[in-house]
């Protein structure tokens, strides 16, 4: 990411400590993880320290540090996706796919990851591919979803 | 600069222009919920076959009204009859209804589910009404008024249905007034625990200060619940309504939503909304010539659970860990930035213009003594009619799960309410009615809303273990009774599950239990045991049979379940054996097949094709045997 890149995003905020979640959040959306460069550019907008980013970037669930794949994989882990089989469905993505948990895969084809209620609870159990939520799914559907090639 | 009469006579004449519109409109629920269940697709249909025919019809995006498995929802309004809502409809259905009805004139009533008008219309023949269908009927919905109705996205459409007016009344009162308002009509958090609103409000108004913060709680961590987000997602301006009645009355002349980042369409709604506010001058300085300023900021939050406890969720905001404090000082007296801050919860603040609008005694109107008004709840799990409800507080919980909800699909064994912090209930409970201390008289909580069903198909220890899974993970790790209690209960629940426990590991289970609730800092670690304590207490047979026999009876627990083929059933088919990831299942075309206990993962592969596959005979069978221990 360019200079501009950054100071593109920076313009939408004060430059305060309480911006410091929306800030991280903000660069996820945009590359996906949180990177090294990322916190350099955090800490020296925020005037907060590296470390200080760190702590509370890995306090919430919602950050990862890695690169993700082109294809997101996030199993819902809610309750009622728990009753209805999301366990089941999240082994499935781990042997399809061979990675565990917040892993992507050695093609950067897919990125696993469990997310904690994705609020559909009605059409349980869902995955989400990215953006798009797919609902009352099987190990079936799941596979074909995951062999189908885009 | 337009005032505020003229927009509103403005907006009355919109809503009636569309209410009374000669061309059709077609409404379609295009909320999360909607959303995923295909609704963009319909929309996408609707517009082809409109231009198609070169018919000419509004189309209007709307919330979520509520029965969410009858999603993607469409209603299509013509002029002169009553609005029909037609169920499930995908792409090719949306098409055939436009046809039929919008061509031919006719309904297709053997689609619509309901209609909205009065009965009698010619068109609604064989058409019931549509809140008198089984699932809405019981309902009284207060809260949810305008979801489903209006579009959320235009101001005009809120503010012609009254919108606005309680923020109106509330400037011309003193904060003190509105205060008792609130006191008469007896509104109680509806964040779960039930604090008197007015109490907090108290206590905040009578702290000195010239800056002080409203904010309005979206976190929603609750695995499971989804009445928050299907709220501002269906009417958001009735919760920035309330906000800014709120912020009058305790003084505060900034307000917060902290809302869970992954609520995308919440926020984009948000954020529109509150630009038209400060378009129509009601935000900013001097709202309405009142000399009330209001400042506004939309907060995205990580999305932790513990950032529902009210000092995490400060810590959130203003950039840190979110990692509860010891109380006193409340943040009704030192919070955000170390002002006096009030949190509420979503639904409280949505309630209040109502309660304004209509006065303290036409609220009391609704629940029973002590606990009036309304509550909504996200009806989920193993249940025929699943979806977003509203009831009145007193209701039982039977009528909720069968009246409402239609029962269960297998014999119902229970219902879990307050998510994470809530308990189990069993069929015995289900007299009880939904009051705050009903449900925590019998071990569980009102909560936020959560309310999920069980059938014999979920096992209770598992569902115990689940609960505790999310809460250790989501500990945050300050105090140990919760952050090792957690943990340990994990590691006694997972022992049961794996049918590796001993006899008086349910006795410690329960002590442990004990002692993490009394002895935890914040919320969190004094409910995180509920699952197990409310399980132990109405299911204790269930955790008794995991333990002595090692026995699951919904086949559940892994370590407990074998998986079988019926030799009678199976027909050789091999969708079995193409699916098995670890090659466990074994068999010539048309032959018996085998599976390999050893090489068996147990993932339910296997099972799912054996059952739903044109070819295959629902031959496997997950069964647990009852072993001595």
């Amino acid at each position: 990411m360019k200079d501009k890149d950054y100071s593109r995003l920076f313009a939408e905020f004060e430059g305060v400590e309480a911006d410091l979640i929306p800030v991280l959040v903000r660069i996820q959306e945009r590359d996906g993880y949180i990177s090294e460069e990322a916190v350099r550019r955090v800490s020296r907008f925020l005037r907060l320290s590296e470390n200080q980013i760190y702590g509370v970037a890995s306090f919430y669930p919602k950050f990862r540090f890695t690169e993700p794949g082109k294809k997101s994989i996030k199993v819902c882990m809610g309750t009622a996706c728990h009753v209805r089989g999301g366990l089941f469905l999240s082994e499935a993505v781990g042997w399809q796919l061979g990675v565990g948990i917040g892993q992507t895969t050695a093609d950067k084809r897919f990125d696993f990851q469990r997310a904690g209620c994705l609020g559909c609870c009605t059409l349980a159990p869902v995955v989400m591919v990215n953006e798009d939520v797919h609902s009352r799914m099987s190990v079936i559907r799941l596979k074909e979803i995951l062999e189908k090639d885009d | 600069m337009i005032s505020f009469e003229t927009r509103r006579e403005k907006a009355r004449r919109k809503w009636d222009q569309l209410e009374h519109s000669k061309a059709p409109v077609i409404y379609i629920g295009s909320a999360t919920c909607g959303r995923s269940a295909g609704a963009l697709k319909v929309l996408q249909a609707v517009k082809e076959t409109l231009k198609e025919h070169k018919l000419n019809a509004k189309i209007v995006q709307v919330g979520c009204i509520g029965p969410c498995y009858m999603e993607p929802l469409m209603d299509i309004r013509l002029a002169d009859s009553p609005r029909i809502c037609y169920a499930n409809v995908n792409p090719q259905r949306a098409r055939k209804i436009i046809e039929s009805y919008l061509l031919k004139g006719n309904p297709l009533p053997e689609l619509a589910v309901g209609h909205f008008g009065e009965n009698g219309h010619p068109v609604t023949e064989g058409i019931p009404r549509f809140f008198e269908i089984p699932m809405l009927q019981p309902q009284v919905r207060l809260v949810l008024r305008n979801c489903g109705m209006i579009d959320p996205e235009d101001i005009d459409h809120y503010l012609a249905n009254d919108g606005y007016q309680g923020l109106l009344d509330v400037l011309s009162q003193k904060p003190e007034e509105v205060i008792e308002i609130v006191k008469e009509a007896g509104l109680r958090g509806r964040g779960g625990a039930g604090f008197p609103t007015y109490r907090k409000w108290e206590i905040c108004r009578s702290v000195p200060g010239d800056q002080k913060y409203m904010i309005c709680n979206v976190s929603e961590g609750d695995p499971g619940a989804f009445m928050n987000r299907a709220l501002i997602e269906g009417d958001p301006h009735c919760v920035l309504e309330g906000l800014m009645i709120a912020s009058y009355a305790i003084g505060a002349s900034h307000g917060y939503v902290y809302i869970n980042s992954d609520y995308h369409l919440a926020i984009q709604r948000l954020r529109q909304a509150a630009e038209q506010m400060r378009e129509y001058g009601l935000l900013g300085e001097n709202i309405l010539g009142t000399g009330f300023d209001f400042e506004l900021t939309i907060k995205e939050g990580a999305g932790a659970f513990v950032c529902g406890e009210e000092t995490a969720l400060i810590g959130s905001v203003e950039g840190r860990r979110g990692m509860p404090r010891s109380r006193p000082p409340f943040p009704a007296v030192e919070g955000l930035f170390g002002k006096p801050t009030i949190i509420n919860n979503v639904e409280t603040l949505g309630t209040l213009p109502n309660i304004i609008r209509n006065g303290a005694a036409w609220y009391r109107g609704y629940g029973v003594k002590g606990n009036y008004g309304t509550k909504t709840f996200s009806l989920v799990g193993s249940v025929r009619r699943g979806g977003l409800i509203e009831v009145p507080l007193g209701t039982k919980l039977r009528r909720i799960i069968y009246d409402i909800g239609g029962g269960s699909w297998k014999p119902f064994k229970g219902v879990q309410t307050g998510g994470p912090s809530g308990g189990c209930l069993s069929e015995e409970s289900l007299d009880i009615p939904v009051e705050y201390e009903s449900m925590q008289a019998a071990g569980s909580i009102m909560g936020s809303g959560g309310m999920i069903i069980m059938d014999e198909d979920t096992c209770v220890v598992d569902l115990a273990l689940y609960f505790l899974n999310f809460t250790q993970k989501e500990s945050c790790g300050k105090c140990s009774p919760c952050r090792v209690g957690t943990w340990h209960m994990v590691t006694i629940l997972d022992r049961i599950a794996r049918g590796e426990s001993d006899a008086d590991d349910l006795a410690k289970l329960q002590t442990l239990a004990e002692t993490a609730a009394r002895a935890s800092l914040c919320g969190l670690g004094q409910t995180a045991p509920n699952p197990v304590l409310t399980t132990l207490r109405h299911f204790r047979a269930e955790y008794l049979s995991h333990v002595q026999d090692k026995y699951c009876r919904a086949a559940v627990c892994r370590e407990l379940v074998e998986y079988d083929i019926d030799p009678e059933k199976c027909n050789g088919c091999q969708r079995c054996i193409e699916i098995c990831p670890t090659e466990a299942i074994s068999g010539a075309k048309s032959e018996l097949h085998r599976i390999d206990q050893l090489r068996c993962i147990k993932c339910k592969a296997c099972y799912e094709v054996c059952r739903y596959d044109p070819l295959a005979s629902d031959a496997i069978v997950i069964r647990s045997r009852r072993r001595a221990s």
